[in-house]
């Protein structure tokens, strides 16, 4: 194998999982908390359709990617204030809200099927990409890319280094308790879920803006779901998201690589495996927890809080 | 003042059989309905079929009225929408091969509504199958690609192994390969009619494989911008794509499925509609193609254009023997062309010479 289809290997991989990595970060943040959010995929194609529509208008990718962002964190609050001031079914909700959006979106993006606009471009970091082998590999990705990892890094610093992040947790674990001693439950699930409409906006605007320059009704073809099973993956735990958003992309790209290559692989055993792996780590989690060591599966996920006082 | 109440019941009862009668006499439209596997927006496929819907529209204005379904998976859920439809409608168009059995299942049920079910194969009283020799528009590409790559290598971004598009394969392999013998074609199978995101991918991984030529038999315009993006050359699907590639798309194949609508729809209006099975060529204007790019030398041009003519008088079949499975072993003899039925439209095979392994 060739350096420069080896590196067109690594750069395929980096676009296959970025939208999957922001999108579960987002989910990953909102679980701990204590809710769950089904409606990942509705946010997101909002996103790529916001993202799209103003990179079409203003050409500026910075208010694109940040519309994309209030695109997501604006269906996310419909969200928010069902859940979690008139209390409704989480599970329920979050399906309607991914109902919801991709129709809004296809609906309101009607007249934008004929466009098409600049993609945002890799930017290689000056002199660092310039480096053998490694300046490719590792300076030369698209800045979002580089975005992506960098939440990843500041969800874990915030769950783990901070108060905040501390008190977000034992929300997510007990929000009676957390409410007993003073803490805001409401207040810190809306911010998370907002939080989480955000990352799923730019996961969403990933596709529309780095991927391909189109905007097509449909276009996350499913990848909202898949950034929920990765939270499952990572069995809520931040960097593991990088790790299994790789190993989901890196299947899509390298069974389309064996194809060309002519390599006899089957491509639909290939794709069921990222799948087969969360039902492993499903089944291995719920297996801790009845020897009572597991502390990572948040203990209010999917619950309604009613505070009685 | 019982007189009067006697005589309005009166009045009205007359009024209401003239409505009755009236409305008799004024034949009601017809209604035609659709049922699309993706979005209308996707400028393929899809668009393609609108586009024909929306021809019957203009030319019968208020005797029809048609309804469309968009994004029908091709499961269970077909069955649903085709039924739900069959109650309402004079005749359905079924533009997808995966509605093939939904479609006979609930033309059973309907012995009264007509259906038209796109590029299958099983007919019934009620059902009519008709399809486009879309592998004639890929001869005339596969033509322009063998003389135009410089890899010698053309990248094939697939749907689903079906015979609609394994010919098309064939179809395009052969004829590059009658003008340029050192081709070669890769091929990925992405398993999806329409997924912008899979086929950038697929598109990419075939450059980065040496590809400078894309053909794709998926909906979207995404393989389209990424060849323009990366400055090779593409083949638009369906539709002209060229507002994606300005200078990527050399030219393109078109689906023009509006005057057979029309000619369907008005025989539900007229009585005389049968169950039918049409294959329709570029002979008869149901392949057309797009604008050819400038950047094609005027040989290859003029080669593609004579390519094109031939097929319209019918002086040649793509598949003209003798053409051997990619096993070795024998298909057509010298000189010979296959039927319409089996060969031709339950094709499930790939031809010599094609490298890639035959999906199972």
């Amino acid at each position: 194998m060739n350096e420069s289809l080896f590196i067109s290997i690594i750069i395929g991989i980096s676009i296959a999982s970025v939208p999957l990595i922001f999108a579960a970060i987002g989910e990953l943040l909102v679980e701990r908390s204590g809710v769950l959010n089904l409606g990942v995929e509705g946010m997101m194609i909002v996103g790529a359709l916001l993202g799209f529509v103003v990179m079409s208008h203003t050409g500026n990718p910075y208010l694109a990617v940040l519309s994309a962002m209030l695109g997501g964190m604006a269906i996310a609050s419909i969200f928010a204030f069902l859940t979690q001031f008139l209390l409704t079914n989480q599970v329920a909700t979050g399906l309607a809200l991914t109902l919801f959006g991709l129709g809004f979106a296809a609906f309101a993006g009607r007249g934008y099927t004929e466009e098409t606009i600049q993609l945002i471009t890799a930017v290689p970091i000056p002199y660092l990409s310039d480096i053998p082998y490694l300046g490719p590999l590792l300076f030369s990705f698209n800045p979002l890319v580089y975005l992506a990892f960098f939440m990843v890094y500041l969800v874990w610093w915030f769950l783990f280094k901070t108060k905040q992040g501390l008190i977000l947790r034992a929300i997510g674990d007990n929000h009676d308790a957390a409410h007993a001693i003073g803490h805001n439950v409401v207040r810190y699930r809306v911010m998370a879920i907002l939080f989480g409409g955000a990352m799923a906006g730019i996961g969403g605007a990933f596709l529309s803006l780095v991927q391909v320059p189109i905007w097509g009704e449909g276009m996350t073809a499913g990848r909202g779901w898949i950034a929920l099973g990765l939270v499952v993956f990572a069995s809520w735990q931040p960097f593991r998201i990088i790790f299994g958003a790789i190993l989901f992309g890196g299947i899509t790209i390298l069974q389309i690589h064996a194809q060309g290559l002519n390599i006899n692989v089957s491509a639909q055993y290939l794709s069921m495996l990222p799948y087969l792996a969360t039902i492993i780590i499903l089944v291995s989690l719920r297996m801790r927890l009845k020897n009572k060591t597991n502390r990572t599966v948040p203990n209010c996920l999917g619950r309604i809080f009613h505070s009685t006082t | 003042m019982s007189n009067r109440s006697l005589s309005s019941v009166l009045k009205l009862s007359i009024l209401s059989a003239v409505l009755a009668f009236t409305s008799n006499v004024y034949a009601d439209p017809v209604k035609a309905a659709f049922v699309y596997i993706g979005p209308t927006g996707d400028h393929g496929w899809t668009f393609a079929h609108d586009q024909g819907a929306k021809y019957v529209k203009e030319q019968m204005g208020d005797d029809v009225i048609i309804t469309t379904v968009e994004s029908v998976e091709e499961n269970s859920d077909s069955e649903r929408v085709i039924t739900s439809l069959a109650r309402k409608n004079d005749i359905i168009f079924t533009t997808s091969f995966g509605y093939m059995n939904p479609t006979i299942k609930v033309a059973k049920r309907y012995p009264d509504v007509k259906f038209e079910h796109a590029t299958g194969y099983m007919l019934e009283d009620n059902v009519a199958v008709y399809s486009a020799r879309f592998y004639e528009g890929r001869h005339v590409i596969g033509k322009i690609a063998g003389r135009m790559t410089e890899t010698n290598v053309i990248g094939y971004i697939a749907s689903f192994p079906i015979p609609e598009v394994i010919r098309g394969i064939n179809s395009a392999y052969l004829a590059a390969k009658s003008v340029n013998p050192d081709i070669e074609i890769k091929i990925v199978w992405v398993y999806s009619w329409y997924d912008p995101g899979k086929e950038a991918d697929a598109a990419n991984a075939l450059i980065a494989q040496g590809a400078d030529i894309l053909m794709q038999h998926t909906d979207s315009t995404a393989p389209m911008t990424v060849a323009e993006e990366k400055g090779i050359y593409a083949f638009g699907q369906a539709s002209d794509m060229r507002e994606w590639g300005k200078n990527a798309q050399l030219t393109g194949i078109i689906d023009d499925w509006g005057p057979y609508y029309l000619e369907r729809v008005q025989a539900v209006a007229d009585g005389t509609w049968t169950s039918t099975d049409v294959f329709h060529g570029v002979d008869s204007g149901m392949v057309k193609f797009a604008p050819m790019n400038n950047s094609m030398p005027f040989e290859v041009r003029n080669e593609a254009s004579k390519a094109i003519i031939d097929l319209t008088m019918g002086a040649i079949h793509p598949f003209t023997g003798p053409i051997n499975k990619q096993d070795g072993s024998p298909w057509l003899a010298e000189g010979e062309t296959p039927p319409n039925y089996p060969d031709l439209l339950t094709m499930d095979f790939y031809v010599e010479g094609i490298e890639a392994k035959y999906p199972n």
